[in-house]
């Protein structure tokens, strides 16, 4: 199966896998910002706990959660592997005198740097929300579910861990501003009349995703500490 | 002279030029001054002067590429000032005018900076990996005999404004150039949109795309990242439409090309 072979190691078949990943991450994105906003419900996270308990023991989330893995491992692993190409391509002798601002978006230059803040948030983000649930014991709330609740709770009043969470999500808000609409071009979905369509949608997805998910550390640091 | 502009002051100028032996040898920035530029020579003119200047004081000229020098040949490709072909837009480095610099300015002026665009001297550097993508499928074959009639395959007008668009590009490179990733997808792009959207060109569609591009990635040059520098400094304006027509080419040819290679 050489030709398999061949396509996804081209470099056309490297960012298509970037963006295909790249997209469906967009899409995780929504699922997991909307279960998120029973935070914000007002009682004593009792929903939040249920949904909490639901996602990690429901088999097709158990599924879901599999390939939400491979997505960001593809992801990550052609970003290392095409970031060092390119880097190669242009070769140890950089410009004396670069412009390049000029011509070109940073956000669209720096996709790499922004990721890897995405990806240390990442780690950060796994062990205290999802390490912590699974393996360490917490307490329990009133409904017998584990309280996950509380964990958000203190670590939204740990003011570096705020701080994390919100620079991330601009790293996030920054990488989607450029990679929403580029994952659409990737794939060779370019036309006149959509376009500019998707550079729209790309926008206002980036920007309500990335400020929703940063409102609830704030939220919590400022008006529950 | 004629048509001159009687207003046009001659310029004192700075240059900071890369000098470089030849392929092995490690290159540097030296500066020179050259004087009396005037305003309406053209930026190749005035790497004539400085020439002429070295020649008389007994220097090494600076090897720089040029041919047509009337922005159809692609050959005078020169980083200036970090921008590829210079501050303005859609010129070539030829179609370049001393007027848009200014007395007592600074020139830096760099070759191509590519893995895949070794340097062979100074400001002229090798552009045959861009000769081997178009010997990879870059072409139609067509069996010689009688000229076909005019007109014999209908082709739409706007199609073929389109296929005309993407054939303008001149092989300069200064797409690569100017791309943080060195990369060649707006050139090949620009042959493969041109000749899947011409019926003549279908015959080899498949083989077509699939070689070119494996040639690209052989040649060294980097992925599309859609930075856009590329279609910003293009000077014919190849549009970034291009790109995605590649990417359709290549992924629908490698889905259903008979080539299990
Ligand atoms: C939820 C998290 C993430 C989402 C939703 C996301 C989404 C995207 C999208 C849609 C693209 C555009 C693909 C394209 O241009 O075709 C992209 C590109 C990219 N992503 Fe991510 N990404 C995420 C996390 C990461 C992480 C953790 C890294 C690295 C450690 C990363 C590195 C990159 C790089 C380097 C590119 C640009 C590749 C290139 O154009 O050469 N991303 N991302
Ligand atoms: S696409 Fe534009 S910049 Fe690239 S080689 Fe062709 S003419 Fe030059
Ligand atoms: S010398 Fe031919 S394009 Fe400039």
């Amino acid at each position: 199966m050489s030709w398999i072979n061949k396509t996804v190691t081209s470099s056309i078949g490297r960012k298509v896998i970037m963006s295909v990943t790249g997209l469906f991450l967009c899409s995780f994105l929504v699922v997991h910002l909307i279960g998120n906003l029973q935070l914000f419900k007002g009682d004593g996270g009792l929903a939040f706990n249920t949904y909490s308990h639901f996602m990690s023991t429901n088999p097709l989330i158990r599924v879901a959660e599999i390939i939400l893995v491979a997505g960001f491992g593809f992801h990550i692993y052609e970003s290392f592997v095409l970031t060092r190409r390119n880097q190669a391509a242009r070769g140890n002798q950089k410009y004396v005198v670069d412009n390049i601002g000029q011509n070109s978006d940073w956000k669209s230059r720096n996709m790499g740097l922004l990721g890897s803040i995405i990806l240390v948030f990442l780690i950060v983000h796994l062990y205290n929300f999802y390490y912590r649930f699974h393996y360490e014991p917490l307490p329990f709330d009133s409904q017998n579910n584990k309280n996950l609740y509380g964990v958000v709770m203190t670590s939204f009043q740990t003011w570096w861990y705020v701080l994390l969470y919100v620079l991330a999500q601009v790293a996030l808000c920054y990488h989607l501003l450029h990679g929403f609409a580029s994952g659409f071009q990737t794939l060779g979905l370019n036309h006149r009349k959509y376009t500019p369509v998707i550079k729209i949608v790309g926008y206002a997805f980036s920007i309500i995703v990335c400020a929703g998910f940063a409102a609830m550390p704030l939220y919590f640091f400022i008006f529950k500490s | 002279m004629a048509g001159s502009n009687p207003n046009a002051k001659p310029m004192n100028l700075t240059l900071r030029v890369w000098r470089q032996k030849n392929r092995t040898t490690a290159g540097k920035i030296v500066d020179y001054q050259v004087r009396d530029i005037s305003p309406e020579m053209s930026f190749l003119e005035m790497l004539d002067v400085l020439n002429e200047d070295l020649l008389r004081k007994g220097e090494e000229p600076v090897a720089f590429d040029h041919d047509c020098r009337e922005g159809i040949c692609g050959s005078c490709n020169l980083f200036i000032n970090g921008r590829a072909h210079g501050p303005e837009a859609g010129t070539t480095t030829c179609q370049l005018h001393m007027r848009k610099f200014s007395d007592g300015d600074t020139i830096t002026i760099e070759p191509w900076r590519s893995t895949a665009f070794p340097i062979n001297k100074d400001l002229s550097v090798d552009r045959s990996a861009f000769d081997r993508i178009i010997q990879a499928g870059g072409y139609v074959s067509v069996n010689t005999g009688g000229a076909p009639d005019g007109n014999e395959i209908p082709i739409p007008k706007e199609i073929a404004d389109r296929a005309f668009e993407a054939a303008t590009c001149i092989a300069c490179g200064a797409c690569v150039a100017s791309c943080k990733n060195s990369s060649a997808m707006l050139f090949v792009s620009a042959k493969v949109s041109q000749l899947a959207l011409l019926p003549q060109g279908h015959v080899e569609r498949k083989t077509r795309v699939e070689n070119m591009v494996a040639q690209m990635d052989k040649e060294g040059f980097g992925a599309c990242s859609n930075i856009g520098s590329c279609a910003a400094e293009c000077p014919v304006g190849i549009s970034l439409e291009n790109i995605a027509i590649l990417n359709r080419e290549f992924l629908s040819a490698k889905a259903t090309s008979n080539n299990l290679a």
